[in-house]
């Protein structure tokens, strides 16, 4: 029987210890005597949220494939195991042999927001690993990062050995390849370092150096050795039907955020929302094709045992063959008592229908993001949803029986006016509205319907035509909330609204990370030092540290997030080239200032760059020019719990 | 049909509690294709039932729970379907077939066996062995048993069914025969704490290692107990 790292005393006064015990089904079990190369993949938040991750779920499957490689699972242990294992000096270990971290080849974490930057920290010490790349030797496991926050890794770039830019599938191989020589010919850890540098996505941070001009903004970002490129290409998978993608999933004990078999059906998304740093890192759009997916569905659920499977992507209503993959679905799934969750659907006639079919009506709600209040604002934004769409689909769907919706708004969001947040109250007082001019009185289940507005705080991210934007103040924030709530409590619906807005202290540090520089991992070392972990979760952000710990480093906030970017600067990201040119950015920025919308990639291609990998969208038959563009809703039919 | 599947629970697995042990089960069942019937209305669930709820940290040779099956090919095919989709520290043990209209699994328990030993460095002071026999024989055993609204003063001797010294030397522990039917399931370390109290000596937290060897019911009458395992009324099939 397998022994397990943590005592029965820990494990019987810790919460959830089945977070800890690994043993899943479907989880890998390799003789480490008869591989070459073992990979601890991590993602930095609790077991439960980690789990929930599809990118792990591929790559853990990828790696497993390969003979050589033993790959296992470690998530950050929650605050009352962390404090044990600093009493008592426990090594952070995997889930699978429940052996150290330390003694393992790759540590490799999987960053997908910036809030988890210290849990990145919390990792390597209790894996009792240093911290700074700079003081790590060949003696502990190479750190390597990935996911969409490496799109500006500078904020981190101390930490780690290397970051993989761009999508996981195409060059792991070879970099193992890579190390396992190195290994084989007794090189340094910089040898391999240098090698690895070399390979396409790579990034090594030790090999560049950054000069700073005397306003703080980067004079220059240039490798320090010959051979390495000063720019580095984000990788693609162009073949998704033909890559990884697991099969067997890790199915886990205890009740996790994603607790079914999660299918991508495409990858990338061609509505281009301005504020959207997904919808331009993962060009250009890709689909899989539908008799793959249909193959692996049949198969996962079978794997698993799950009792439902949720198709993602950023907006499925665009996966061109949804219609035939979703009757493949209903019929595959009803007898087996499967359920379907479908989020980021387009709410119209089809989807109601779809989801009528998949779901109980009276439970589940509708979820619109028009993230804008105003139409001018939403046409800053490039989020083609229209106040016309919504009212529509809201009547489609209160005559099928919704009587929930969620709408999705940011506040804070460029060229922004007090109208324009008063357009939130106005919008949702107009779909209660519809509600009570469509469904007749007696037809009312409860007599009424619920709309809940939240607002999230826009912070500008890289690689975004809105990377140039100002980002507000907590205050400011503040009082936009403030004047939302107003809004909604002037209608004359208000009684059928609920308003929720996100925290503004949170958001002001995500802005600061999202588009920050080499100087603030001194502040994340320092804030983690004085206790700062899980800054993700409310209850455990503590602002005031944070705010001491900039202050103790002589960091500006605001100049990382207030101050307005000149058209011409050089940011820290700038020498990571993601596919999309920053031509593309700027002109997109420009055209945001003019209020002026742009189609989506299937009606006309507005020249981003994200062709030249050859494959997807891109090279798709465009409809003749004369023809009508299709309303971009993007919704959510989300099932409450 | 109503079929009643004895599993073991052991390593790892005892850290799994019993809301989660209910989750797999659904799981496992629809990994194993195994033709479960399915409750009515909008979101259907399995038909299934377990016997006792085993508390976190314990392990088991004896937990049972009942499943309603639309077809099946036999019990061995079932309980070779179901053992390979296991994991390690989950065993099936048997599959039986319940008559029509059989009490329920957890309507239906009645006692527990229990062997327990104490961890390594947590065995007390006193000769445990040798006292025991001297415990068992008391007239009453009184405890103060918590439940989750109130305490109250409870006599445990009728409770105990059989208390002795089980094994020999470093490997030795305690065999114990309680009630474990839903108005007074006695848990092991009740029993233990009661008996180390009587020797001046305090229980510890996590001093224990239990295993509940199996799960029984009752089928005396009027004040004649007969205990036999829960499958002992099933059927081959």
């Amino acid at each position: 029987m397998k022994k397990l790292a943590l005592k029965d005393e820990i494990l019987l006064q810790i919460e959830k210890p089945a977070r800890y015990i690994g043993n899943e089904v479907n989880a890998v079990i390799k003789e480490k005597d008869q591989v070459d190369v073992r990979i601890a993949m991590c993602f930095p938040d609790v077991y439960e949220i980690g789990m929930s991750h599809l990118g792990i779920q591929i790559l853990y499957d990828m790696f497993n494939c390969f003979e050589d490689v033993w790959c296992e699972r470690v998530y950050s242990p929650w605050i009352d195991l962390d404090k044990i294992m600093r009493e008592e000096n426990i090594p952070l270990f995997a889930l699978e042999s429940q052996e150290p971290i330390k003694n393992m080849d790759f540590l490799a974490i999987t960053i997908q927001y910036e809030m988890c930057y210290t849990n990145i920290l919390q990792i390597l010490d209790l894996s009792q690993i240093p911290l700074r790349a700079a003081e790590r030797g060949w003696e502990h496991p190479v750190v390597i990062g990935g996911g969409p926050c490496v799109y500006n890794p500078e904020p981190i770039a101390a930490f780690f050995d290397i970051f993989y830019i761009g999508e996981g599938e195409t060059r792991y191989r070879e970099l193992l390849d890579v190390y396992k020589e190195s290994r084989r010919l007794g090189e340094s850890k910089i040898g391999f370092l240098r090698k690895a540098a070399k390979i396409p996505g790579m990034y090594v941070p030790m090999f560049y150096h950054v000069e700073y001009q005397e306003d703080g903004t980067i004079q220059s970002m240039k490798p320090v050795e010959e051979g390495i490129s000063g720019k580095v290409v984000k990788e693609v998978e162009m073949d998704l039907s033909g890559t990884y993608y697991p099969k067997k999933p890790v199915v886990p004990f205890i009740k996790v955020t994603q607790d079914r078999v999660v299918l991508e059906i495409q990858r990338g998304c061609m509505r281009g929302c301005r504020f959207c740093q997904a919808g331009q890192i993962y060009r250009p759009v890709r689909e899989r094709d539908v008799d793959m997916l249909k193959s692996y569905a049949a198969e996962m659920l079978k794997n698993t045992g799950h009792e439902e499977i949720s198709l993602s992507s950023l907006s499925s209503s665009d996966y061109s063959r949804l219609p035939e993959f979703i009757d493949f679905l209903i019929q595959e799934c009803r007898e087996k008592k499967i359920n379907i969750s479908l989020p980021s659907l387009r709410i119209d006639a089809f989807s109601l229908d779809v989801m009528s079919k998949v779901q109980d009506v009276k439970k589940s709600s509708l979820t619109f993001a028009p993230e804008a209040g105003s139409q001018r604002l939403r046409d800053v934004i490039n989020k083609g949803l229209t106040e016309e769409v919504i009212l529509r689909g809201s009547a489609l769907a209160f005559e099928g029986g919704w009587t929930r919706v969620k709408l999705y708004f940011m506040l804070g969001l460029p060229t922004e006016t007090e109208e324009d947040i008063r357009g939130i109250g106005d919008l949702a007082n107009k779909i209660a509205a519809v509600f009570f001019e469509t469904v007749p009185k007696e037809k009312r289940v409860n007599g009424k319907v619920q709309i809940v507005v939240s607002t999230s705080f826009f912070i500008p991210k890289p690689f975004t035509p809105f990377q140039w934007a100002s980002m507000c103040t907590k205050e400011e924030f503040l009082e936009k909330a403030y004047v939302t709530r107003t809004s909604i409590k002037e209608q004359l619906n208000q009684k059928s609204i609920k308003y929720n807005w996100h925290e503004a202290e949170i958001s002001v540090m995500e802005g600061v990370f999202a588009r920050g520089d080499r100087k603030i991992a001194d502040v994340i070392e320092r804030a983690y030092r004085k206790g700062c972990m899980f800054d993700a979760w409310s209850e455990y952000f503590h602002n005031d540290i944070w705010m001491e710990a900039f202050e103790e480093c002589g960091i500006c906030i605001d100049f990382y997030t207030t101050r307005e970017r000149r058209m011409d600067e050089k940011f820290p990201w700038d020498f990571l080239d993601c596919g999309v040119t920053k031509e593309f950015l700027l002109r997109e920025w420009e055209k945001a200032m003019e209020e002026a919308v742009s189609p989506n990639c299937r009606i006309q291609c507005q020249n981003c760059g994200a062709n030249r990998f050859g494959g997807g969208i891109c090279y798709e038959k465009r409809p003749e020019p004369a023809a009508e563009s299709k309303p971009a809703v993007t919704a959510n039919a989300g099932k409450e719990q | 049909m109503k079929v009643r599947i004895k599993f073991a629970k052991s390593g790892p697995m005892r850290f799994i509690g019993h809301l989660d042990m209910m989750r797999f089960f659904q799981k496992a069942v629809r990994r194993a294709g195994i033709d479960v019937a399915y409750s009515e209305g909008f979101s259907p669930h399995q038909i299934m039932s377990f016997a006792a709820p085993l508390g976190v940290g314990l392990t088991s040779h004896g937990e049972y729970l009942d499943l309603e099956v639309k077809s099946h090919s036999g019990a061995e095919d079932m309980k070779r379907r179901l053992n390979e989709v296991m994991v390690e520290g989950m065993e099936i043990l048997g599959v039986t077939m319940l008559e029509n209209g059989a009490k329920n699994a957890m309507a239906s328990v009645a006692a527990a066996r229990y062997s327990v030993r104490f961890r390594k460095g947590c065995a007390p002071s006193f000769d445990w062995a040798d006292r025991l026999a001297a415990f068992y024989q008391k007239s009453s055993i009184m405890v103060r048993k918590k439940t989750k609204k109130s305490e109250m003063d409870l006599d445990l001797k009728p409770h105990i069914y059989q208390l002795s010294v089980l094994g020999e030397g470093e490997a030795a522990g305690i065999s114990m025969l309680v009630n474990a039917g839903s108005s007074c399931n006695i848990k092991p370390a009740l029993v233990m704490g009661a008996f180390l109290k009587e020797n001046g000596e305090e229980l510890q937290e996590f001093a224990l290692e239990i295993t509940r060897e199996d799960t029984f019911m009752d089928l005396g009458t009027e004040g004649m107990r007969k205990l036999v395992p829960l499958d002992a009324v099933g059927m081959g099939f």
